[in-house]
């Protein structure tokens, strides 16, 4: 999905295992760390390929983006449930904004009459 | 074994071949039995879905006649065959239809047919649900998700709709009810180029959905991969996919698989009678193995038991994952 001609190329994904060239056992280390977390676990494969995508969206990583709107399809999740993901993890993002407006109403309050 | 002369119908593009998988994995393919004729009486459907891999539509006339079924008959009565698995098109839209269903129940042969349900609303087939019951067939039916944009996106506008009331109609009969021995199976099929879910996780999701919403029950739930070619070939390659698609089928290729795909136990007839390991390779018109005899009238188990199957680059499709045939998963 990722545009051909842009910073971000799709098949640069294939190539993450590069990233370990120049320090092969913290990327091994990643890796298993990786894999491990996706695993079901106490939460199912499925929520966490929601989870995935809804921390995916919110980073705007375009890599992650396609790699778990592809999971959460192959988990059978649909695009309802995987919007009502992406519309809580930005939510949480503005209103993690939002409430920094509680520090604009300290500032207003300790420099007014 | 790859065939010794490709046919005109195109193949997928893979970065390793399919043979040389199995060789990497120190594994063969060959037939271990017949015990499922599965019989592709025609390419006449009602819809054309956008996965198709028969490209099957109701434009097309190639229909199994008399002389074939009798011939698929004798083949199952003689060599009891447990199994008839009838796939088209919509086989219920050709005219021997019944006559195929009621001589193969009248032996005692199991029965199976790969309904698309809409066809129940067609002129002359309003009582498919009864005839179904009567003669105990086990009925399989396409509905690829439990909600109506899915649905009607791969198999048609105003289908998902139609679906759920012929789903209705097979359960008023006792279909997918416990009591009944009824038999009523649904296919997943992803609407797009990806793999399909664990099969007993979007099981759940069906069931409590299509219960909840529609009241509607059904006993086992399929989930199949898309194979690459037809229709939906031509599909992942309009929309840019099919690299992608076939290099997530090769990197999600499981050993464990092989022993179960279906084309080891399982034979694949055409509408004239010729004979194929399956029917993604009657499709692409890939015959049996040219030492073993070429239609129904040369079947001979001897000489089939034990015959190497024919590959090609869409057999990953069969392997991927959990694997996937037309009973489901297989690993």
């Amino acid at each position: 999905m990722i545009n051909d001609m842009s910073y971000y190329e799709e098949e640069d994904l294939e190539r993450f295992g590069e990233v370990g060239k120049h320090a092969p056992e913290l990327f091994e280390k990643f890796m298993d760390w990786y894999q491990a977390c996706q695993e079901e676990g106490a939460l199912s494969k499925r929520e966490k390929a929601l989870i995935g995508l809804a921390v995916a969206v919110t980073i705007q990583c375009p890599y992650c983006i396609d790699a778990y709107t592809n999971s959460s399809l192959e988990n059978g999740s649909n695009m309802e449930q995987m919007t009502e993901a992406m519309h809580l993890a930005s939510a949480i993002r503005g209103g993690a904004s939002l409430i920094h407006g509680v520090q604009s109403h300290n500032a207003h309050d300790k420099i007014s009459m | 074994m790859i065939p010794k002369t490709e046919k005109t119908r195109p193949f997928p593009q893979t970065t390793i071949s399919f043979d040389k998988k199995l060789r990497e994995n120190d594994l063969s393919l060959k037939a271990i039995a017949v015990e499922i004729l599965q019989v592709n009486v025609g390419k006449l459907c009602n819809q054309a879905c956008k996965h198709c891999h028969v490209d099957a539509s109701p434009k097309r006339t190639e229909i199994m006649q008399r002389e074939t079924i009798d011939a698929c008959l004798k083949v199952l009565r003689e060599h009891k065959i447990p199994t008839l698995d009838m796939t088209g098109g919509a086989p219920e839209m050709i005219p021997d239809f019944r006559y195929f269903v009621t001589e193969a129940r009248k032996m005692g042969t199991n029965v199976m047919v790969r309904h698309n349900l809409t066809v129940m609303f067609e002129e002359g087939r309003e009582d498919l649900a009864e005839f179904f019951a009567e003669n105990e067939v086990e009925v399989v039916c396409s509905l690829p998700y439990f909600m109506q944009q899915q649905t009607d996106a791969q198999r048609g506008k105003g289908v998902f709709d139609k679906s759920v009331e012929a789903l209705k109609k097979l359960n008023t009969v006792g279909y997918g009810k416990d009591e009944s021995g009824l038999i009523l199976n649904l296919v997943y099929n992803p609407v797009g180029a990806f793999l399909p879910p664990e099969q007993s996780a979007i099981e759940a999701d069906f069931k409590r959905e299509l219960k909840n919403r529609y009241d509607i029950v059904f006993n086992n739930l399929y989930t199949i991969t898309n194979m690459p070619i037809a229709r939906y070939l031509d599909w992942l390659r309009r929309s840019g996919n099919e690299k992608s698609y076939m290099q997530k089928l090769v990197n999600a290729f499981n050993p464990t698989t092989v022993d179960g795909l279906m084309c080891r136990n399982t034979l694949s007839v055409d509408w004239l009678g010729n004979l194929y390991d399956c029917d993604f390779n009657q499709m692409l018109e890939i015959p049996v193995s040219l030492e073993v005899g070429q239609t129904i009238q040369d079947f001979n188990p001897e000489t089939f038991f034990g015959r190497e199957i024919m590959t090609n680059s869409h057999c990953f499709g069969c392997t991927a994952g959990s694997g996937s045939s037309c009973g489901g998963t297989v690993a």
